[in-house]
Order: structure tokens, then sequence, then C-alpha cells
């Protein structure tokens, strides 16, 4: 784990600001980062891990680490794929709880829906809607077993 | 001939000049990401020279007033101005008469007027409606709806792998139950031109009546409906420089009186009483309600511009970039177009190993090149292909084998970011 997840959200700010708002050069740092990240077993990129509301498909799987969560995703779109990566890069191995509660500044910051219009900002915020309900069921689901812990 | 064969149209007239052309489309003066706007989403929708944007500003500044019904001087006007366009539609279409063009709001609305108005009086239970498997939705859609309802049922042509209708397949299709034939004349996706006067005939043979959809048609190729001889023709003002909001249905006389109103309302009637009501007759008839005056008022200007280039220039033009468009494009690696038929309009669409289509189309777009990636409305087709979409590149009268080089550019660069 790099950081929490406001500083790892700094980080890409600032990576972002190198590139003064150039569209094409943004464009293709996003896709640098999708290509960095490690692709999907095939056997994963099934209808139960698309993201619903994308252009492309976009496929994501988590599993529990104690509180926290991780992540790995993937995407028939280089673009889409980039994007994807640094939702992970930001939730990978965070808590559950704090996932749920992320206020995710940096869309904003980096100006973002300027650069991939409306169609894919809509696609991107249905990955985040999708990640933040994954957290929510498995932070409920832990506070229920604590409950239920603490009953006996 | 009905339109201009690619291998006869060999040298542009000598007055043609793109770079006077794009003079007059003030959209095209812009940066967008930094570089110059390249439009080559034309398929989708024209751009508008300055006259049609005038000409509604004119309008709405000096005549507006309702239609056909004042007696005061701007109803007057008014009205003059809204069939002067009529006429103008007749003539660049060869109608035999004025009363055989219907306005509406665009190709759909006028596919729809056919199937709701002579499609629900004359198609019955066990019929058979033919269409082709590169129609666009909007004249797939409404024929499903018709034969729902109906009971009756719907005929796909097949497409070879080139693009192109397999006219055997059509022939075999064709018999006395054939009661429609509703066909694309241009492909919006392939670009394909349907040799649609020999498949009229036959359908006639059958007794079969036929329905052209013409939105990519009309801009590009020389239009006679006489000779053609189809029994309707349908298309958008807005895909060949006109407005939004208006579009044209063009029908013969014989099938547009025995057909019934389908829209009720004010313009559409000669007599309302409750216990009788008589209908106007074409082509009010069809136009109930307040019409879109002020974008058909100003279609005329986009008419008078086509005029004035030529369709034969247009037609020449147009045909060089596309050839050009072929060529530059297959040099990309990867590249594979879909759509090879030997008469197209100049749309060429693509796809690229290897890369999502959509991806194409915003890294394009940070260049300021439009276009337009996806399935473009025509889902089946995409299916017979097996892809997803397509990225599609379509040009104008204003585009310039400079463009294309840019495009292609482009192209590469993506391609080599992707490997
Ligand atoms: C071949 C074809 N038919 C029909 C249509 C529908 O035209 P409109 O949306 O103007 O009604 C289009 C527009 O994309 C088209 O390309």
């Amino acid at each position: 784990m790099s950081g929490t997840i406001n500083e790892i959200q700094d980080e890409i700010i600032e990576e972002f600001a190198i590139l003064e708002g150039d569209a094409e050069m943004t464009n293709f740092y996003i896709i640098e980062l999708g290509q960095k990240l490690p692709p999907l077993a095939e056997k994963h990129k099934v209808e139960e891990n698309t993201i619903k509301g994308c252009q492309s498909k976009v496929w994501l799987i988590t599993a529990p680490e104690g509180e926290r969560m991780t992540f790995e995703a993937d995407s028939n779109s280089a673009i889409t794929k980039g994007l994807v990566s640094l939702l992970v890069r930001i939730f990978d191995h965070q808590k559950a709880s704090d996932i749920v509660d992320a206020d995710l500044y940096f869309i904003d910051k980096i100006g973002m829906n300027r650069f991939i219009g409306t169609q894919r900002s809509n696609g991107f915020a249905a990955m985040i809607k999708q990640i933040k309900l994954l957290a929510l069921v498995y932070r409920d689901s832990k506070e229920i077993v604590k409950t239920n812990a603490t009953d006996k | 001939m009905s339109h201009f064969s690619p291998h006869s149209a060999v040298a542009a007239n000598a007055d043609f000049d793109v770079q006077e052309i794009r003079k007059q489309f003030p959209v095209l003066h812009q940066q967008v990401n930094n570089r110059p706007l390249i439009y080559f989403d034309n398929a989708a929708t024209s751009q508008k020279p300055a006259a049609v944007i005038e000409a509604l500003h004119h309008y709405y500044t000096h005549d507006n007033a309702n239609i056909h019904r004042g007696i005061h001087t701007l109803a007057e006007r008014a009205t003059a101005a809204f069939e002067a366009t009529r006429l103008a539609v007749k003539e660049l279409i060869n109608a035999r008469e004025v009363e055989e063009v219907i306005f509406t709001t665009g190709t759909t609305d006028s596919i729809n007027l056919v199937t709701s108005s002579y499609g629900r009086s004359f198609i019955q239970q066990g019929d058979e409606v033919i269409i082709s498997a590169m129609e666009h939705h909007s004249n797939i859609v409404p024929w499903q709806m018709l034969c729902e309802e109906k009971g009756a049922i719907l005929r796909v042509i097949p497409v070879t792998e080139e693009g192109e209708l397999q006219l055997e397949e059509y022939k075999k299709m064709l018999n006395e139950r054939t009661k429609f034939v509703s066909i694309v004349y241009a492909s919006n996706s392939l670009g394909t031109i349907n040799p649609v006067e020999e498949m009229i005939d036959l359908a006639h043979e059958q007794g079969a009546v036929v329905l052209l959809d013409g939105a990519q048609a009309t801009a590009h190729l020389d239009i006679d409906v006489q000779q053609l001889n189809c029994d309707f023709y349908a298309f958008s003002a807005h895909k060949m420089f006109g407005p939004t909001g208006v579009g044209v249905l063009y029908g013969k006389r014989r099938l547009l009186e025995k057909m019934p109103p389908y829209r009720g309302g004010g313009e559409m009637i000669k007599n309302v009483s409750f216990e009788k009501t008589t209908y106007n007759d074409i082509p009010y008839k069809f136009e109930a309600g307040t019409p879109n005056i002020g974008d058909t008022v100003a279609f005329l200007k986009a008419i008078e511009f086509i005029q004035q280039v030529g369709k034969k220039n247009i037609a020449v033009h147009e045909h060089q970039l596309l050839t050009y468009a072929h060529e530059a494009l297959e040099k990309v690696p990867g590249l594979k177009i879909i759509g090879k038929a030997k008469k197209k309009v100049s749309v060429v669409s693509f796809i690229i190993e290897g890369v999502f289509h959509f991806d194409i189309g915003q890294m394009l777009d940070a260049r300021g090149i439009a276009i337009r990636t996806g399935h473009h409305c025509t889902q089946p087709l995409m299916d017979i292909y097996q892809i997803e979409g397509t990225a599609r590149a379509s040009f104008s009268v204003y585009n310039t084998t400079a463009e294309i080089d840019s495009l292609v550019e482009g192209l590469q660069r993506i391609v080599k970011m992707m490997k």
C-alpha cells in the first residue's frame, strides 16, 4: 500500500498537472497507466464481473483482506483500462469504511470530464458507484460479524 | 443513371474551389483541442452554410408568422417562404407535382408516417415486408412494430462480405405476398449505394410498393424520383446542409390520396364538426399542427447551396476524397475497412485490430478530428460482421485531402501508442 486515499489522489493530481491540460498527452498518459495494470485472468471476464453503464466492457473483481479490500480490473478499451487503473490504484488495499466515505476530489481537480466526455464520465461514475457499493456491503457484513461477536 | 458513376466522374469542374466553399461554413473555422477542427462526421449531420444560418435569423427577424391561415402581411410572407421550399424540394428530387412533397421532422418521421398510415391501412396478416440487413434502426423498428401489430412477416435481404446486398436472395424473397419493400439508398455505416432502380422494378413486378430511405443519398447523388420510380422517398434536411427538425416524405399522388391521415389536428382538415370532419387535400392532410416553419424556410438556402455548387461537382469531389481515403487508410497497420462495395458514397467505416472503436474517436478528438464511433444505429449489421462497432469518417464537399492526411497521421500515432 502506497498511502491513504487522499495521498494517492494528490499524487495523481500532481502527475496530471505535468500534462498541462493537453488532450492528446492526457489520453496517452491514461493509456500508459492502463498498460501497467496487470491483465485480468480470462476466467474473471464474465458477465457478473462487468460494470453496467459503460460503453466498453469493464470487469472488476474484489477480494477481502481483513478490514481491507483488494481490487483488480480490466477492459477491452485501452482508455477505459487506464481510467479504472486510477481507481484500482486509489482503492486497492484500503479499508472498506474509508472507501465508502472517500471523496474523490481528484476528478474535478484534473478536469477529467473535459478529457473523457460525457459518455465516458458516466461510465467512470458507474465504476466508482460499483466499487463503493462493494465496499458498503463488505463493511456492513464485517459490522454484523462484530456485533454478533460482542453479543456473546 | 440516377447517380454519377464513380468511374465516369473523372474531372471536377474547373470552377470548383474547395477553399471558397469552406469560407461559406463558419463552424469550420475554429480550433478544437488547440488544432484546426477537421469535421468528418457528415453522415451524422452536415454543417450549415452561412446562407442557411442567415435565413433562419432573417425569418425570425422579419417574417415570423403562422402560415396558411392569416391574411396579414407577415402571414403571407411566411406562407410564401414555406411553400417556396416545397417547390424547391420538388425540383431537387424531380417530383411530378409539388403536392407530392410532405414536410415532416426528418427521415425517421417520414418512415413512421408511411408505416402508420399506408402500412396500417394496406398491410394485412400474412403479408410480407422486405427490408435489408444494412438498414438504419429508423427503417427497421417502425416495420417491426407494424408487422407485430398486423401479424405480417418481415424479411431481411442479407449482405455480402464487401457490404453489398445479395440480390439473388432478394429475388427469391419476392412473391405475391410481398406488399412492401423499404430499402436504404445509400448506407450510413458502409457507404454502399444500392442498385435501387433494379430492385424497385423487381418489386413492382410483384405489385409491391417501395420506399427509399434517402437520408444519406440526397446530399451526394442526383435524385430523380420519377426515373427511380420509387413510391415513397424519405430524407432529412440536416444531412444536406439544412437545419435540424425538417424532413421530407415524397409519395406518389395516387398512394398519398388513398392513405388516411395519421395525426389529427389543425391544418390537416377542411371542415370540422362533431358529426363529420373532412380532411384537407395532400400534402396538408399529413401536416397536422403548426409545422417547423423557420427551419423549413431556411432549408431553401441549403437546396440553393447544393444547386450552386452543382451535384456533379459535389459527386466528383467526394469521390476523390473517398478514393484517397481508402488508399491512405489501408496503409495504417492493422486497419480494416468495413464496407468495400463497388459503388459508395463518401463514408469509410473501419476497425483497427486491438483498438476499441471508442478509443479511436476519443484520441482523434484530442487532435481536433471529429469522427463517429459505435454501431451507427445499425446494430443488426454490426452483428453480421461480428463487431461491436466501427470508427467512421464521412466526407462532405468542404473536406480536403490534407484533412485526410491528418486523419491518417492521427491513426498512425494511435497504433504506435497501443503497441
Ligand atoms: C440511412 C439513414 N436512415 C435514417 C436516418 C435517420 O435520420 P433522422 O435521424 O434525421 O430521422 C439516418 C440518420 O442517421 C440514416 O443515416
